[in-house]
């Protein structure tokens, strides 16, 4: 395993394990963090899976690790790698198998003071609103023919539906819709698992949350995107339910071979990557795309059904109940980008697993609003503790792909937080706290205490200081649904 | 004696430390270690009955097909694996016959059965690996 010796310290806050760590490397990996997290890090194989993951074939360097690092399976979580065209790879699992997990943050003008005793019967309503929980249907029943529209529209086909408005997909990270989206890609097991998801929540890590602007820290990004001290905002997180899991799966297994086609040795096998060029690489990405678009439309219907919560409970009781999207962003996805490397433009498929893209001012592809400020990052806490509202930097594009980090990161596996923690007794303490906890399970709930994560404001110092991010707003939780 | 499957640690997701006499064996405590994973109750009443026959390129691979079969109904039919009979067979094949029953709750979701570390190797006593689930 990687030890402490094994990395070169560059700055304080930025490490790099260099390609003489381990024969097969071919690019190093260089690490944000400071010395605690760096240690924290250590305690699982979040390096070992990032060095693994330096032997890709076709990399640009170097493969990019984010503080809010932790093991996951093959590719770390909170991972970035660039591969070239056209002779890199792309690779399923250093996407994930929840393509487009992400986060959508909605604001509003309304005052945490002036609801402050609706709040239970908003999370009354938000639990009831919005399916949560494993195996919790939606409230749309798709038909193949409305599913493959899904597919190829993304959040275009919730506001042909009227589940969205025009600004809400101005506000999404490309316009909710990747294009090359192609439904024959999909096997017909995925489409059957997608048919009846769409518009839920699901259940491990994934949440709605009603949140209080506790703090701003850029006054005039805040204003752009709404954001003022003691207003409410929500975050909703989750991506393309069962549908993108199936198709994850499938590409997984069908690339296990196809790495054998093109003589790729890796050191494991959830690594299984395939050229991007190649007909098994188009398809994935084809397929990608699908669920992608799936996960935007989804979070979209779901931000449908909290503005109508907001409006059962709120209406007549305040003179504005409306939430505006502030932005939604992806932190699972693989990207068709260009950057810069050592001097010269290069495209690339920029694989982010657990880490979001953080473009900094002028970005093209920005809403016009945010264009002078930067796209930006939504990184969520634990239950108990603060989210963030970030601004991608000039310096990310040349440090780290534009990406920054997704959240706080796991540290404590969650056989130990069941161990440890009594999901009553947090809830206890969290309502002690003013958090309003509705969960499906008990045990669940304990498995995401705040204590089995990382400290949020420690990995957002990081990549402030690091200068791959600006901070914008702080968020206060007060309301939790979890499924 | 060593157990038939064990949780191991993992910082996100679960895995499992899965032995067996045989690779029937083998196959047949992975899916009772997932199962015990979900914390499913079933509904009362018959079970209905299905058989199935897989084949994959290498006994890896048809390990994680085996457990993804069994995942597969809890979605889409809100039915889960209540027993099941399974053999491996030579060149990466199965049989199984599995029983289904409804679903009256379930506790945890699996989204995935990953190739992370999997890798069935020949102990003393039989065959081991681990595998880890994406949760």
């Amino acid at each position: 395993m990687v030890e402490k010796k094994d990395l070169i310290q560059i700055t304080d806050v930025t490490w790099e394990i260099p390609t003489s760590y381990r024969e097969d490397m071919r690019v190093p990996v260089r690490i944000f963090a400071d010395e605690a997290l760096i240690d924290a890090a250590l305690g699982d194989k979040s390096f070992d899976q990032a060095v693994n993951t330096s032997t890709l074939p076709g990399l640009v360097s170097p493969v990019v690790v984010m503080p809010d690092v932790h093991q996951g399976y093959g590719f770390p979580i909170g991972g970035v790698a660039a591969s070239r065209y056209p002779d890199g790879i792309i690779s399923p699992g250093a996407i994930g198998y929840d393509i487009n997990c992400g986060v959508r943050l909605l604001a509003s003008g309304i005052s945490f003071a002036d609801v402050k005793r609706e709040l239970t019967h908003l999370a009354l309503a938000l639990d009831a609103n919005c399916p949560s929980g494993v195996g919790v249907g939606g409230s749309v029943r798709l038909t193949t023919k409305e599913l493959d529209k899904v597919c190829r529209q993304g959040s275009a086909w919730a506001l042909k539906n009227n589940y969205a408005r025009r600004d809400d997909l101005e506000r999404t990270e490309e316009q909710g819709q990747i294009h090359g989206a192609d439904p024959s890609s999909i096997s017909s097991r995925a489409k059957q698992r997608g048919k009846g998801q769409l518009g839920t929540l699901g259940a491990g890590n994934h949440f709605i949350e009603i949140d209080v602007v506790d703090e701003i820290f850029h006054e005039a990004a805040a204003e752009a995107m709404g954001l003022a001290e003691g207003l409410l905002t929500v975050q909703i997180h989750c991506g393309s339910r069962g549908f993108g899991h199936q198709i994850c799966s499938d590409y997984v297994r069908e690339f296990q071979s196809a790495v054998k086609r093109y003589g790729i040795k890796l050191p494991d096998r959830e690594l299984v990557c395939a050229p991007l060029n190649s007909p098994e690489g188009k398809r994935y990405k084809a397929a990608m795309a699908c669920a992608a678009n799936y996960a935007f439309c989804n979070r979209q219907v779901l931000a449908h059904h909290v503005r109508r919560s907001f409006e059962q409970v709120l209406a007549g009781r305040v003179p504005d109940w409306d939430l505006h999207q502030v932005y939604d962003i992806a932190h699972n996805m693989g990207k068709t980008e260009t950057h810069v490397v050592d001097g010269e433009k290069v495209r690339v498929c920029v694989h982010r697993k657990g880490a979001t893209r953080a473009f900094g001012p002028g970005f093209e592809g920005l809403p016009e609003v945010y264009r002078p400020f930067g796209q930006p990052v939504l990184v969520p806490g634990s239950m108990g503790t603060a989210s963030w509202v970030l601004l991608g930097t000039e310096e990310s594009m040349t440090k780290s792909f534009g990406s920054s980090c997704h959240g706080a990161g796991r540290v404590m596996s969650r056989r130990q937080a069941k161990r440890e923690i009594w999901g009553q007794d947090l809830r206890e303490e969290l309502e002690a706290q003013g958090i309003i906890i509705r969960a499906g399970s008990m045990p669940g709930l304990a498995e995401e205490a705040p204590k089995a994560y990382k400290d949020v404001d420690a990995v957002v110092e990081v990549v402030v200081r690091a200068g791959i991010a600006a901070k914008v707003a702080r968020l206060r939780p007060v309301v939790v649904i979890k499924g | 004696m060593q157990p038939a499957f064990e949780e191991i640690e993992h910082t996100a997701d679960w895995a499992l430390r899965v032995r067996g006499d045989s690779l029937t064996d083998l196959f047949r405590n992975a899916a009772f270690g997932m199962l015990s994973l979900l914390g499913i109750e079933s509904v009362p009443g018959n079970s209905e009955s299905r058989y199935f026959e897989l084949k994959a390129e290498d006994t890896e691979t048809l390990l994680v097909s085996w457990l993804e079969e069994l995942l597969f109904p809890l979605e889409v039919e809100n039915a889960a694996v209540v027993d099941f009979q399974v053999e491996v067979l030579e060149k990466a094949q199965l049989k199984a016959t599995i029983k289904l029953k409804k679903i009256a709750s379930i506790k945890k979701e699996i989204k995935a059965v990953t190739f992370n570390e999997l890798d069935i190797r020949t102990v003393e006593s039989g065959y081991e690996t681990i595998i880890v689930f994406d949760v």
